[in-house]
């Protein structure tokens, strides 16, 4: 009983960080059109925008990860707007195009992070008492999981009620359903772009410094390794669904727990894949329909 | 006369790289040794490997419009399956051969008949996933088979002699130049029949391809086993080009960006352009590395000599580069050029078309 509710909860602990990495692309994909490959730099970057950040401020473990949060997250929503207005905006209406560029980006960004602070693995400043463990159910479970969902569903509250309630919201939901009806309108959805893209690298960042306390390390392949898997959420949950991605983000963190512990160490991962192949053959649109809310 | 050009010109090219390996000429900057030093060579072995995997992947993306993510699967899947048979179950040279084939064959096969039933971005995603289940079994190391990170040492007992040791250099090097004119060759002929041309309807508009009367599902099924094969072949020579062994390198993710970045860089939907690009990305991501480290660039400073040692960052820019100003990739240069120079439109120029 206590091994399953460990697993369950580190478990959700994952599914946060592909839901903060898949909510970002699943809304870039539903409103633009753009499969961002590089998504996953943005995550990179951002972790170690804090890291970096964290060993050049004073203070205790807790202050130094808070501080180099903030910074990382600043730097997370920055560049993926640089990254819109400068690269993506001029390919407009050339989808294959955007996603080369992407590509390109990614492979190019990943390099540099691993020119400038090398290829090992930088310890992350974690504060203690997310290392210690609180007893739930009998199982012992670091207190980091915690956090993880805690932020993950506070952010999925805050964008659902950004969708809802503001403006760009309103704009944002109307242009995943129907993006040339919003601009025949008269509504300029290109700065609703540059929003949802800086939104969406923030969330990226976040999910960065989320790892680096899961892992307690960062290193330049994370961002990479971790998007192959908000990819198959964002296909699960249905392009554009903030929902269906919450939703996705779950059951692909508990099947590769689970898989993982009880069949063998590897499957999980297996497992995942197959639920894709699985998804798509019996509802190639992903589970949920394609509206924002 | 333009028909006796369409075999002249890849029959002179070949017969000049053919006598590469004969000659002594230094070239500086480029190669590290003379033309026919073994390590010259044998880097433009794995150029040559790559150009005919590029064109393999350009059948893929270029003439049918199929943006596969998972291109590295077919790839690896010769690699390993070489090695294993050869290493593990040493099985001998050709029913290795023979079981690659047909794992070859059967492989994608299965995988494209389940990806390609859905399009589009869906189906990038489908096969990036199914690379990334190639990747995890090949990390888990089932039966101490692939030998996981470590990946698995070759048994160079089946070989023949001429491809072993540092002296045959030259004979691995004409295999990799048989393996990059048989890929040239079959898909010269494969896009030129009938179902080629249905592959280049479906890249510029299925539906028109189903209101014809045809599915397009079965002769994407072709195109993407036909791919694969020849990536998986390709596999099989890099193994033995290398010498090493197999390394999990092969079925990672960013071997697949790889080979679309190569396609891309060439020209996607041009046998040479691919052909191109798959050699020159060979040749800077392992000439920039030697390049970064000489005394030139060491003297500049920090800022710049640090993204300068990452031939990845080199490239990945490059490549944005090319997209933006260059959307044709290299093979366009030559067609842009005679554009400009008959402006008049007496030339008829073929448009650069877009895989959508």
């Amino acid at each position: 009983m206590d091994t399953f509710v460990l697993l369950t909860v580190t478990g959700l602990g994952l599914g946060a960080m592909y839901f903060l990495i898949a909510s970002g692309l699943s809304l870039i994909y539903g409103l633009m059109g753009v499969l961002n490959f590089a998504h996953g730099a943005f995550l990179t970057v951002g972790a170690y925008a804090t890291w970096w950040t964290s060993t050049h401020v004073g203070g205790g473990p807790g202050t130094k990860l808070l501080v180099g949060a903030v910074v990382g997250l600043a730097v997370g929503a920055v560049l993926a707007a640089l990254v819109e207005l400068v690269l993506i905006r001029p390919l407009y209406r050339r989808p294959v195009e955007q996603v080369l560029v992407t590509v390109g980006l990614a492979l190019a960004l990943g390099a540099l992070v691993q020119a400038i602070w090398g290829l090992d693995a930088r310890t992350f400043p974690v504060p203690s008492w997310l290392v210690d463990t609180t007893t739930l159910f009998g199982a012992s479970i670091p207190n980091d999981r915690f956090v993880e969902i805690a932020t993950a569903a506070f952010v999925l509250v805050g964008l659902l009620a950004f969708l809802r309630y503001t403006r760009y919201g309103l704009i944002i939901r109307a242009g995943v359903e129907n993006r040339a009806m919003v601009t025949a309108l008269g509504v300029d959805v290109r700065k609703a772009f540059t929003l949802v893209f800086a939104l969406g690298g923030m969330a990226a960042a976040l999910a960065g410094v989320l790892s680096g306390v899961y892992f307690s390390t960062v290193d330049p392949g994370r961002g990479t390794s971790l998007l192959i898997y908000a990819f198959i959420v964002v296909v699960i949950g249905g392009f554009g669904s903030i929902g269906g991605t919450a939703v996705a983000a779950v059951v692909v963190g508990l099947i590769q727990q689970y898989a993982n512990y009880y069949a063998s160490s590897g499957l999980g991962d297996l497992a995942v894949v197959l639920l894709l192949a699985l998804v798509l053959l019996a509802r190639p649109a992903g589970l949920a329909p394609k509206v924002a809310h | 006369m333009r028909r006796a050009a369409a075999f002249a010109v890849p029959l002179v090219l070949l017969a000049v790289l053919a006598v590469v390996p004969r000659l002594s000429v230094d070239i500086p900057v480029v190669f590290g040794g003379p033309l026919d030093s073994p390590g010259t060579l044998q880097l433009l072995a794995l150029c040559l490997v790559f150009g005919g995997v590029a064109m393999t992947y350009d059948l893929l993306f270029g003439y049918t419009g199929l943006l596969s993510f998972g291109h590295a699967l077919p790839f690896a899947l010769g690699v390993y399956v070489m090695a294993i048979a050869l290493t593990k179950w040493e099985l001998g040279l050709w029913a290795s051969f023979a079981v690659v084939l047909a794992a070859g064959l059967v492989v994608p096969l299965v995988l494209g008949a389940v990806a390609l039933r859905v399009s589009g971005i869906a189906f990038a995603m489908v096969t990036l996933a199914f690379a990334e289940a190639g990747h995890v079994l090949v990390q888990k190391n089932p039966d101490g088979l692939t030998g996981g990170e470590e990946g698995l040492g070759l048994n160079f007992d089946p070989l023949p002699d001429f491809f072993v040791g540092v002296l045959n250099t030259k004979n691995l090097y004409w295999l990799a130049l048989g393996y990059a004119a048989f890929v040239f060759v079959v898909i010269r002929f494969a896009v030129a029949s009938s179902p080629g041309h249905v592959w280049q309807a479906i890249r510029e508009n299925p539906q028109r391809v189903e209101v014809l009367g045809l599915r397009p599902f079965g002769f994407k099924l072709i195109a993407f086993v036909l791919a694969s094969f020849l990536a998986t072949v390709g596999g099989v020579v890099w193994l033995i080009v290398l010498g090493t062994g197999a390394t999990p390198q092969v079925v990672t993710t960013s071997f697949t960006l790889t080979l679309l970045v190569m396609v891309v860089i060439g020209g996607a939907g041009t046998r040479y352009g691919a052909l191109l690009g798959g050699v020159l990305y060979t040749l800077l991501d392992q000439r920039l590395g030697a390049l970064s480290g000489s005394e030139r660039v060491q003297d500049l400073p920090n800022v710049i000599r640090t993204p300068l040692s990452e031939p990845l960052f080199i490239l990945g820019t490059l490549f944005v580069l090319l997209v933006f100003f260059v959307p044709g990739g290299l093979a366009s240069l030559g067609r842009r050029a005679r554009v400009l120079r008959r402006s008049t439109g007496l030339e008829r120029v073929r448009p650069v078309r877009e895989p959508s």
